[in-house]
């Protein structure tokens, strides 16, 4: 009996899978954009509101994170293991600092009576309403994908350090790669819509 | 069977740190603009700068620049084609009631 | 009609049945990686949850027999038309032609040895039955069973008391499922090809099952968000389908048709699949045009996904998209008569054997084209205004997909019993249990589209007298079709325990399942084929 390693088919079964992401998102994109054409005005108003800073410096996180990311596998597939194991863990503690400012903004919403079904936010206008509706229903979303990416990414550096990833075999460090790099696309478009539009 | 017999491309950590800087002044870019008021087009450019963000990320660092045959090439425009039909369609819906 | 030859073995092949791996008895099939047996696995969960749902629709139609009849209160009927839609759509008929016969002869007819995720491929089918015993657990928990219909429309679905959540979370689970289902269907498609097998020879079930996966990947996650969105809504009230908060219940029925209509493309397509295989192999004849039904099976999947506002037009949707959706509609249409024209000219001066998986396949053409068209009455704006949620429409979907997708499932049934069990079932009975299956049918649904035409509407559980007797012809037709589905079972058992030995080849096929022994051995080929004809080459027979 052949045992098949076939790379390729393993790298196309994880892209179908990432296209199936890209559409459980999608529509969630779909209500954003229907809800923001009808509630400009409200939507505008209640990102004022929301912190650009933190933002910003989030997203900043996510693309040093993919940076950190494919660097570990470039230098998995030349044999550094060690460099690899240390770029993959410093994706990991990017990726913690990035819940944890989420975390922190997330708390300090709650704590102001923004969150949904919160006597505040029902007195507000339906459009800010809705807005941070998706806010904590699209960002919670992608929290969570972040929350699994890091325990894949781990799992994945509890192998390299057992030796089962290597310059031989890295094909499951690819394709969780390519799975955080989605974490960091769906966060790329979600900042602007909901930090940045004015 | 070694996985690296598949693969021949090699994209250098230079390409990647010059991807990142990219992206960090895409951000940046995207940031400044959003002080500004460009009225009705600033989300048109700020989902653009979105979409080249998200094109540097899926050519690059998920190497889909180097990937060969049919399938890769036409995945995300198929996908993109889905969402746009999803989303448009809709639109026919909530933008004419 | 005359019965087959058994051929004679030399030498007896060990079989996949036979084969001995890692584990014993039942573990040696709930965690077995074989595709063959993951097959069978889907197989007879799906057949065992059919039998629930036809039971609960037998008491539904009960209890319609006559006006005021008080077989069972208000809420159980609503419990009983929400769990037969639930399951028969997302336990049976979108998983049983791909997981079942997909799964089985996919791998097989492309000439490969299993599928390219043998472990996903398991987990697929840990999920199905994961997602069916959430959805058995939300009949007794939590407020008990939904009651809002299969399509759980906002806002009764967010506010009604009875266990929402775990159902929608039973149907998330098995969306997945189908999802990954798709992946490796898709992904072994591409990779998984013997030598020789070009796109253009693979065999029309195959371009079937692969556009019907591509809509598995890319569909279903929509209902995945929209079901993660109902538990949203009912836990944290955010307001996205909730009017008081600014939202929008239209939204939902998008989001819910999104999926939902291509979903009976998942249906429909395969089946579509299983007759272009049948129809040739009992005509000896090469399908008539080839590329149009590949390509046919793709704008199906294609313009199928456009049309979902047609199930939305008295919603209070724009005008102009009822006018879109409903130009959509019928340009859909095109593709499947493209299929009957095709498979109608492949029989036309063919040299016809009357076989009991062309009886099926021939049924499948007639009762779906009866409920093509019935849709295309609803497709009509100004005539849906009329029909919408009445019985018409009822009749139209148990058409299509019961007279569709469930006689293509029978006749894939009968046509790969010998190859996948090495026995031969008895054919003049499945004739008659296919006459009675067949009458039963158009008895229970043919009133339906009188009774829906005269204002009937749907989801009732009752109604003046003035239905009362096409309800009664309705409910008596129940019975038959409940008989016709018993018999045709018994049939298939009787041949399992006594049913002479098949050979390799009783239908004289040329798709590459009929190469090897039936049933098959675990690595499907001794030696894997290089492929230098097409699927329907009968040069040799």
């Amino acid at each position: 009996m052949e045992t098949h390693q076939d790379y390729t088919g393993s790298k196309i079964g994880m892209w179908l899978f990432l296209l199936s992401e890209i559409i459980l998102f999608g529509g969630l994109f779909l209500l954003y954009s229907s809800y923001r054409y009808k509630n400009p005005l409200d939507f505008h108003l209640a990102a004022w509101e929301l912190n650009r800073a933190l933002g910003t410096i989030n997203t900043m996180i996510l693309i040093t994170s993919s940076l950190f990311m494919a660097l570990s596998i470039f230098f998995i597939q030349k044999g550094d293991r060690r460099s690899s194991a240390l770029f993959l863990f410093a994706t990991i503690l990017l990726g913690i600092l990035f819940l944890g400012i989420k975390y922190v903004e997330w708390t300090a919403k709650i704590e102001h009576g923004l969150y949904p079904n919160s006597p505040r936010l029902l007195g507000r206008g339906k459009g800010e309403v809705l807005f941070y509706g998706l806010y904590y229903s699209m960002t919670g979303l992608h929290g969570l994908h972040v929350l699994v990416g890091l325990f894949v990414l781990s799992g994945m550096l509890i192998l390299m350090m057992k030796g089962k990833i290597n310059e031989n075999r890295f094909v499951p460090l690819e394709n969780s790669g390519l799975y955080w790099h989605l974490v960091d696309i769906i966060w790329i478009f979600l900042f602007p819509l909901f930090y940045l539009i004015t | 069977m070694k996985d690296r017999d598949e693969r021949f491309h090699r994209v250098t950590h230079q390409t990647y740190i010059l991807v990142w800087l990219g992206l960090v002044i895409l951000t940046g870019i995207t940031v400044s603009m959003a002080g500004m008021s460009l009225g009705r087009s600033s989300i048109v450019i700020v989902l653009a700068i979105a979409a080249i963000k998200s094109g540097l990320v899926l050519s690059y660092f998920m190497h889909l620049k180097y990937e060969k045959g049919l399938f890769f090439k036409l995945m995300i425009p198929i996908v993109l084609a889905v969402l746009t039909i999803f989303i448009g369609l809709t639109f026919t819906d909530v933008a004419f009631r | 009609m005359t019965k087959n030859r058994v051929l004679e073995e030399t030498h007896p092949i060990a079989s996949f049945y036979d084969h001995q791996g890692r584990y014993r008895g039942i573990f040696a099939w709930i965690l077995s990686t074989d595709h063959k047996r993951i097959g069978l696995l889907y197989l007879f969960s799906i057949l065992l949850f059919f039998s629930v749902a036809v039971f609960f629709g037998f008491l539904m139609r009960l209890k319609l027999i006559a006006p005021g009849f008080a077989l069972m209160k208000p809420q159980m009927y609503n419990a009983l038309f929400t769990l037969h839609g639930i399951i028969q759509i997302f336990l049976v008929v979108l998983p049983a032609i791909p997981s079942i016969f997909g799964n089985f002869f996919l791998p097989i007819q492309i000439g490969a040895r299993d599928m390219a995720f043998p472990r996903i491929n398991l987990l697929s089918w840990w999920l199905y039955i994961s997602g069916a015993i959430i959805i058995f657990l939300s009949l007794f928990t939590g407020g008990g069973p939904v009651d809002t219909g299969w399509t759980f429309y906002a806002p009764y679905s967010l506010r009604t008391t009875v266990n929402v959540p775990l159902a929608v979370f039973g149907v998330f689970v098995l969306g997945l499922s189908s999802i990954l289902t798709g992946v490796n269907l898709v992904t072994t498609t591409h990779r998984l090809r013997a030598s020789g097998m070009t796109w253009f020879r693979l065999p029309l079930f195959v371009w079937a099952i692969y556009a019907t996966a591509w809509v598995q990947i890319l569909a279903t996650p929509v209902i995945g968000i929209t079901l993660l969105l109902i538990m949203i809504e009912r836990y944290f009230g955010v307001g996205v389908f909730d009017p008081a908060k600014g939202g929008d219940p239209l939204l939902y029925q998008h989001l819910f048709w999104i999926y939902s209509h291509p979903a009976v493309y998942i249906m429909i397509l395969p089946a579509m699949g299983v007759i272009s295989e049948i129809i040739p192999v009992f005509a000896r004849k090469r399908i008539f045009g080839y590329k149009a039904i590949a390509f046919s099976s793709i704008a199906i999947a294609s313009v199928g996904s456009l049309v979902w506002g047609h199930h939305m037009f008295v919603s209070g949707q724009s005008d102009l998209a009822s006018v879109i959706f409903s130009f959509l509609t019928f340009l859909v249409a095109v593709p499947s008569a493209v299929k009957v024209f095709n498979w109608v000219a492949t029989l036309y001066k063919g040299s016809i054997e009357l076989k009991p998986p062309l009886l099926f396949a021939l049924t499948f053409i007639f009762l779906f084209s009866i409920g093509g068209l019935t849709g295309l009455f609803q497709g009509a704006l100004a005539v849906n205004m009329h029909l919408h949620d009445t019985y018409w429409v009822v009749g139209h979907f148990h058409y299509v997909i019961f007279g569709g997708m469930g006689f293509g499932f029978l006749a894939a049934l009968h046509y790969w019993f010998p190859k996948m069990f090495g026995r031969m079932y008895d054919w003049k009975r499945a004739v008659w249990a296919w006459f009675i299956l067949f009458i039963g049918f158009n008895i229970l649904y043919f009133p339906m589209l009188i009774l829906g035409w005269e204002g009937m509407p749907r989801r009732y559980y009752d109604y003046p007298p003035q239905f009362h007797t096409l309800h009664l012809i309705s409910t008596i037709g129940s019975w038959i079709l409940i008989a016709g589905l018993i018999w045709i079972f018994f049939n298939l058992v009787q041949g399992l325990r006594k049913g002479q030995r098949a050979g390799d080849n009783p239908w004289g096929g040329a798709t590459l399942e009929w190469q090897i022994p039936s049933p098959p051995p675990k690595e499907n080929f001794e030696k894997i084929p290089v492929v230098e004809k097409g699927p329907y080459d009968y040069t040799h027979s």
